[in-house]
């Protein structure tokens, strides 16, 4: 379905990647958002605190990470599109939340403007190490979706399409941005709303007595019912049967689990986003997201006018990771270079899924800045030295 | 049988309960399905919309309600029950949301949000079952055990001084505060029609007996014997000071109801605020109901 | 005649007591029989004195036992 235009502020804007992802946000119909302050991500929120209130929605600032995380899920089952935006140290409290999402099939999106970390870190400085902790932060076997804009206008793009995949898999989707991407300042064009497509709740057209909460055919994504509505169900963390109901045997768990970790990863490669340059006859591919991949633009240009033959694979979602495509090209290329701010996250997914059949070269950075394009462009010389595998 | 002229209607709470899930977790003499009782009562007296009234709990032995009652009802995480119920309720302003926890679920890991909800007077009605103890994961202490009870985690006695909770939530700005033991049946469920018909945070404290922990550790007899306590210590003190209301081990026990006020609850100042703010620009939330 | 009539469901009884005791004219006691679970469920023993008022019903944690008014005219055993 079309955006609702009283959320779409229709134009070319000049505003930076937070501004950006509220306006993404409101432009894919969320009208509830909860949060905590937290550099750099707050301006966010201050946005849509702003602006809500003559949108027709709530924002509600609260006492910490952990209720922010779960207030916006009561406000998805009172029938709203809600997010939340943090940092390294919010994310962290917030992982227990991200699991009960996971577990309760509560679509929602999870905003993490990744800044210089472990602990309090760099604040104001960027960092892309909480790649790892957006995929497997909480306890337990759960799948979740990550999408990496790197730029202003996809902070805009992205956040409608994370929006969108949280509402078609009924799964948290992680949106991980960094602090160069939030602050940086660049044009914005935001469509007329008819031309952004939106995806509604999957809302059961079931009559009461019909309706299980947890039922699913084809897809493995039950149908959603909103409190008030009549439906009765009872929503747990606890490991549930198709009821709703706590059942707690380990043919239930295995059921249930599996069942959350395929509906995504049966359905990967439709999900998966990447951008993908020159990869035909490449020898070496560098493989990056969000601002790094502006930063390893300048070194893929700078490697290809020294005649080396790069491919650029730009990961637009990180999870599910597109092991596929990295399999596929593993058997083709020589090298693959993974430069990110930080000591090696996406990097080992990268090895993992070429299984050898190519070199992975990591170009870390443990952040607070960015690359230095010499030292992406010098990994890149090296690993097309390597011999053909 | 001569009995055809009888209309058995059958047990009352019956309709409220997910029969199909019955019989329940909760050991013998334990006082939750009592006190799930008065609830029904109340539900039945005051002639609450059913199809509205939300359920949310914590984790818990009384965090297990939600999962018994025939409602839209959620089981969230340790803790986190109010600030869910306030996501529900912003969202959807026409819910009545009823949180029905535990006093370790709502007073330790929740205790910041309990205090939050009743500053900003979130409309909604917290049903707090406080059996002294961390039942459910076998009797450690709670912030709300007397001193000197012997737990799981204080195996020499308990030497912290605990909670008072209606003295907590009455300055932290709840506008109903009541408390009363699984003893008073019929004084708690007119407590609870009385809160449904309040706007604001309202606060029922139930004092409930844990018979295989409490109880038995502290060789207070089972749950027979502690509702025979209650009805023996308990004084009713409608009005009285909250901060008089302390409990002890073995002393006596204050029940009724201490505090009921007014207060703008949140919904309603924050309507206030941003049409004095923003006049016509402000656009009262249109349904969130996302289709 | 008796005002009420008390239904128990004998397979809910824990033999917690609540009834036995906080019913106000002593209609029940526990019975020496055993459900499933082994517990002793109550029975009623002054069936004449049951007004109906549900107490037994409101006190019983497990649902297991409620009293409903017997209509007018109607008696029962």
């Amino acid at each position: 379905m079309k955006a609702d235009p009283r959320g779409v502020l229709t134009g070319v804007h000049f505003m930076d990647g937070d501004h950006a992802c509220c306006e993404g946000a409101l432009a894919a119909g969320s009208r509830f958002a909860a949060g905590y302050p937290i550099t750099p991500s707050t301006e966010i929120v201050e946005r849509f605190a702003s602006r809500v209130p003559t949108v027709g929605g709530t924002f509600i600032q609260m006492e910490d990470e952990l209720a922010a995380s779960i207030t916006l899920q009561g406000a998805v089952w009172g029938g709203a599109k809600a997010f939340t935006v943090t940092s390294g140290p919010g994310f962290s409290l917030m992982m227990e939340h991200i699991g009960y999402a996971a577990m309760t099939e509560t679509p929602c999106v999870f905003v993490d403007v990744q800044r210089g970390g472990p602990s309090t870190g760099l604040p104001t400085l960027p960092a892309q190490a909480d790649m790892m902790q957006a995929r497997w932060g909480s306890h337990g076997d759960y799948e979740i979706i990550a999408l990496c804009p790197n730029s202003p206008q996809e902070c805009f793009d992205l956040t409608i399409k994370a929006f969108n995949l949280s509402e078609e898999f009924r799964v948290p989707v992680m949106f991980m941005m960094d602090e160069v991407v939030g602050h940086m300042t660049e044009k914005v064009v935001i469509p007329p709303a008819d031309q952004i497509e939106v995806v509604p709740r999957r809302h059961t057209r079931k009559p009461v007595d019909q309706y299980l909460p947890y039922e699913t055919n084809g897809d493995m994504v039950p149908e959603i019912a909103h409190a008030g509505e009549g439906y009765n169900f009872h929503v747990t963390g606890l490991t549930h049967d198709e009821h709703g109901y706590p059942n707690m045997t380990p043919q239930t768990q295995d059921k249930l689990v599996r069942r959350l970790q395929n509906k995504i990863r049966e359905a990967a490669d439709r999900i998966a986003l990447f951008e993908e340059e020159q990869l035909e006859g490449a020898d070496v591919v560098v493989v990056s997201y969000g601002i790094t991949s502006r930063v390893a633009q300048r070194a893929i240009e700078a490697a290809r006018e020294r005649g080396l033959r790069v491919g650029k694979l730009r990961l637009i979602t990180a999870w599910p990771f597109p092991e596929k495509k990295i399999r596929e090209l593993a058997a083709k290329v020589k090298a693959f270079v993974v430069p990110e701010l930080n000591l090696g996250q996406m990097v080992r997914e990268v090895e993992r899924a070429a299984a050898g059949e190519a070199k992975t070269f990591a170009v870390s950075h443990a952040g607070g800045g960015v690359h230095n394009p010499e030292d992406i462009l010098k990994v890149i010389v090296e690993a097309s030295r390597c011999p053909a595998a | 049988m001569p009995g055809s002229l009888i209309n058995d209607l059958g047990n009352p709470v019956e309709p409220f309960l997910r029969s199909d899930r019955m019989p329940h977790i909760w050991c013998p003499g334990c006082g939750i399905g009592t006190t799930v009782n008065s609830f029904a009562r109340a539900l039945i007296e005051s002639k609450i919309d059913l199809q509205s009234l939300v359920l949310v709990s914590g984790i818990g032995c009384t965090g297990r309600v939600a999962g018994y009652v025939k409602l839209d009802s959620f089981h969230t995480t340790h803790g986190r029950a109010i600030p869910f119920a306030t996501g529900l309720k912003l969202a959807n302003p026409k819910l009545n949301v009823v949180v029905y926890s535990g006093d370790g679920d709502l007073s330790a890991i929740g205790g910041n949000h309990l205090i939050h909800a009743a500053r900003r007077n979130i409309d909604l009605k917290v049903i707090c079952v406080n059996n002294l103890i961390y039942a459910m994961t076998g009797g450690q202490t709670a912030p709300t055990t007397p001193a000197h009870s012997i737990t799981s985690t204080n195996p020499y006695g308990v030497f912290e001084p605990s909670f008072n909770l209606p003295h907590l939530v009455e300055a932290a700005g709840a506008v109903y505060v009541a408390r009363w033991t699984t003893f008073h049946v019929r004084q708690l469920a007119r407590s609870i029609s009385e809160a449904f018909q309040k706007k604001g945070f309202s606060f029922i404290e139930v004092i409930s007996p844990c018979p295989t922990l409490y109880q038995r550790r502290n060789k207070l007899g089972d749950g027979l014997d502690a509702m025979k306590y209650y009805k023996e210590k308990s004084k009713v003190r409608h009005g009285a000071p909250t901060n008089e209301v302390g409990l002890t081990m073995t002393g006596e026990i204050v029940v009724g109801k201490f505090v009921d006020r007014d207060r703008p609850d949140y919904q309603t100042m924050m309507r206030t605020q941003y049409a004095e703010s923003l006049g016509e620009m402000f656009v009262e939330q249109p349904e969130m109901v996302c289709s | 005649m008796a005002k009420g009539r008390v239904s128990i469901v004998v397979e809910r009884c824990k033999a917690c007591g609540f009834c036995v005791e906080f019913c106000p004219t002593h209609v029940l006691a526990l019975s020496s029989a055993f459900n499933s679970k082994g517990y002793h469920p109550p029975h009623v023993v002054h069936p004449e004195k049951c007004s109906g008022c549900d107490l037994c019903g409101m006190y019983c944690p497990d649902f297991a036992i409620y009293a409903t008014k017997a209509p007018a005219g109607g008696g029962d055993k």
